[in-house]
């Protein structure tokens, strides 16, 4: 890098003397913008390090910190490696800097940090696994025990967010939910047609979108939007709550926050989340609609008639009734791990994610549950 | 106290604050001043020993009308909510005021503590120095007879440093109020504190207690001198 003021004017050389002292001469401006030419420099003259170096700083106009600093650490590089190595000469501003980065105090000899082996690690991650489990039970405990006061005592629990958070659940993500779930019913349509054109039986594609869509994809995507908008974001805000001190604040100030922060957000889920699922069934089957009177030559009456043919109530209920526990999954998680963080920017930015992965993970485990208690059932 | 066995910031620390009191808690950064108050609020628990609040024992995170009031060095405003409504939120819900008298009392604490027209802002559009004087207008919403402060006059300009000296003293004149705060403002200290405690990081303990004026004039520990003498420990090494 090209120095700003002008061609580097300092300097610095080696003088070695006949009783095995070598005396590195520094003169002129050390700046920090050279820096890495001082230290390549000075690295350089010591490749060879005699027992005894002196750095003599006396020709030295003018040292800034950063330099100083680097000197500093050379030195003590020198001395961990059994050279006996100091300053000298060092007047007015040197000096001072000098002072002031600790040339004068013992050199610190650092042990390098050691790394922890295989089991050490396995240990540590164990341990970590472990608390998660522990805090998450804990969560459950003080959920239950928050339910059963709010149930006694409903004006603790603050309803007044319940109306603006399930604008910002439901409301906001409409429009995203409803193109989603369109195109979803569209492509399961086409995957249909091909292979029942050849049967000839291309209603039957009516049968099949209706299904799938309202028992299975249209809870399921909608829940994955839900969670990658709804579940992200309460989890990111409690994570900044908790650690910019507003859930201590909730505490000070007498309020439980479950039943002001976590409460209001799942009940808003668990409203939110069925109605979305209803339209998003909708226009699932609207998608499938579509690729029928385009590529099957089915009439809307037709299609529309083989759909209401093929569903049972309970097949929409069934849907419905998944994503209410859903909507539990999405909220409890995001509100735990949000609740959970701890450091900064960089543990708020952590619980969101393992929030997402945790939250996408129960939806798939709910819904493997779901099917095969239905089909146990016989729903 | 600590943050768990690996981290005791302070082993013996053994105090009382008694009633009309303004106590400080004093030491240099990071000596665990806050972790000290958040323990005698209740929202840690000490690893060995016990806070005890005369007439309310240990305090711990319990739900209902708080105790005692109090202001975190951050300001802990709820970033949703305008000032107004965050020093509404404890009088809303622990007193059985009809909602225009909880706007006045509300709007009365901001005016105390100099944020009138600042109601309805937000805490991201106000400065620093007005999100304290916020959270103390806020900690004295219920109008406690104990108030906890971290660092109030940190980040505020000498005015309203005095003027919140001033209030301080007025409230504990008036109304018989207790104050635990942490600061550093040597002028604060010398006008409204009566007793203070003063951590150490190195040796975790208490190394000095009592009269702030007295301690500045007789204590022989030379870190106590340091700090009431604005001295860098590092020059007089
Ligand atoms: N959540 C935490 N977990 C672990 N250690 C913490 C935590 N918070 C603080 N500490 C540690 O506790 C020590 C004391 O912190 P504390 O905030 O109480 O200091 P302080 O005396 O209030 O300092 P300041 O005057 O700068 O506010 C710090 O050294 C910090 O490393
Ligand atoms: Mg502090």
């Amino acid at each position: 890098m090209a120095p700003p003021n002008g061609p580097t004017d300092f300097r610095v050389e080696r003088v070695d003397y006949e009783d095995g002292r070598a005396v590195l001469v520094f003169a002129g401006a050390l700046r920090f913008a050279e820096a890495s030419l001082v230290w390549a420099d000075v690295r350089e003259l010591l490749l060879d390090a005699p027992p005894t170096v002196r750095f003599d700083l006396s020709d030295v106009e003018r040292i800034d910190g950063g330099c100083m600093a680097l000197l500093v650490q050379l030195r003590c590089e020198l001395e961990s490696a059994g050279v006996d190595a100091a300053f000298e000469g060092a007047r007015g501003q040197a000096a001072e800097l000098y002072e002031l980065y600790g040339g004068t105090g013992r050199p610190c000899l650092r042990a390098p940090p050691r790394r922890p082996g295989l089991l050490d690690q396995v240990g540590r991650v164990t341990l970590a696994l472990a608390g998660e489990l522990r805090a998450a039970l804990d969560f459950v405990g003080a959920l239950c025990l928050s339910l059963v006061r709010a149930l006694r005592a409903p004006g603790s629990v603050r309803w007044r967010d319940l109306a603006p958070l399930m604008e910002r659940a439901g409301a906001d993500g409409l429009v995203i939910v409803v193109l989603i779930n369109f195109l979803v019913g569209f492509i399961m349509g086409f995957q249909g047609a091909d292979q029942l054109q050849r049967f000839g039986a291309n209603v039957f594609v009516a049968d099949l979108v209706g299904l799938s869509v309202t028992r299975e994809l249209g809870p399921l995507m909608t829940a994955i939007i839900v969670c990658g908008r709804s579940g992200a974001s309460f989890a990111a805000e409690l994570g900044t709550m908790k650690v910019s001190e507003e859930v201590d604040a909730l505490h000070s100030m007498g309020f439980d926050p479950i039943r002001f922060l976590v409460f209001p957000r799942v009940l808003a889920l668990c409203l939110a989340l069925p109605l979305l699922t209803l339209i998003a069934d909708a226009v699932g089957v609207v998608g499938g609609l579509l690729v029928g009177i385009t590529e099957l030559q089915l009439t809307v009456v037709a299609y529309t008639n083989e759909t209401l043919k093929a569903l049972d109530l309970l097949d929409v209920f069934s849907g419905v009734v998944k994503s209410v526990v859903f909507a539990a999954a999405i909220g409890l998680i995001a509100c735990q791990q949000g609740l959970a963080a701890e450091g900064g920017a960089v543990g708020v930015g952590q619980r969101t994610t393992s929030s997402v992965v945790s939250i996408l993970f129960a939806l798939i485990l709910i819904d493997a549950g779901f099917t095969v208690a239905f089909y146990a059932l016989g729903v | 106290m600590g943050w768990g066995p690996d981290a005791i910031l302070q082993e013996d620390a053994n105090f009382e604050v008694r009633r009309g009191d303004v106590f400080a808690i004093l030491g240099g950064s990071g000596c665990g001043k806050s972790t000290l108050l958040r323990h005698l609020i209740g929202l840690e628990r000490p690893l060995a020993g016990r806070v005890d609040i005369a007439g309310l024992g240990a305090p711990e995170r319990r739900v209902g009308p708080p105790a005692f009031g109090v202001m975190f060095q951050g300001g802990a405003l709820f970033g949703s909510m305008t000032l107004l409504q965050n020093v509404a939120l404890p009088l809303e819900a622990w007193t059985d005021l009809e909602p225009e008298a909880v706007e006045a009392v509300a709007r009365a604490r901001l005016r105390l503590v100099g944020l009138d027209g600042y109601e309805h802002h937000l805490p991201a559009e106000i400065s620093g120095g007005m999100k304290k004087r916020a959270a103390i207008a806020r900690a004295m919403a219920l109008e406690p007879e104990l108030l906890f402060l971290d660092e109030p006059s940190a980040g505020l300009d000498p005015v309203s440093a005095v003027e919140l000296d001033e209030l301080i003293l007025t409230l504990r004149r008036g109304l018989g109020l207790t104050v635990v705060l942490v600061t550093h403002e040597l002028e604060s200290i010398d006008k409204i504190v009566s007793r203070c405690i003063f951590l150490d990081k190195e040796s975790k303990r208490i190394i000095a207690e009592g009269d702030p004026r007295e301690l500045r004039e007789r204590s022989d520990d030379p870190r106590v001198r340091n700090f009431f003498h604005r001295r860098s420990a590092r020059r007089s090494e």
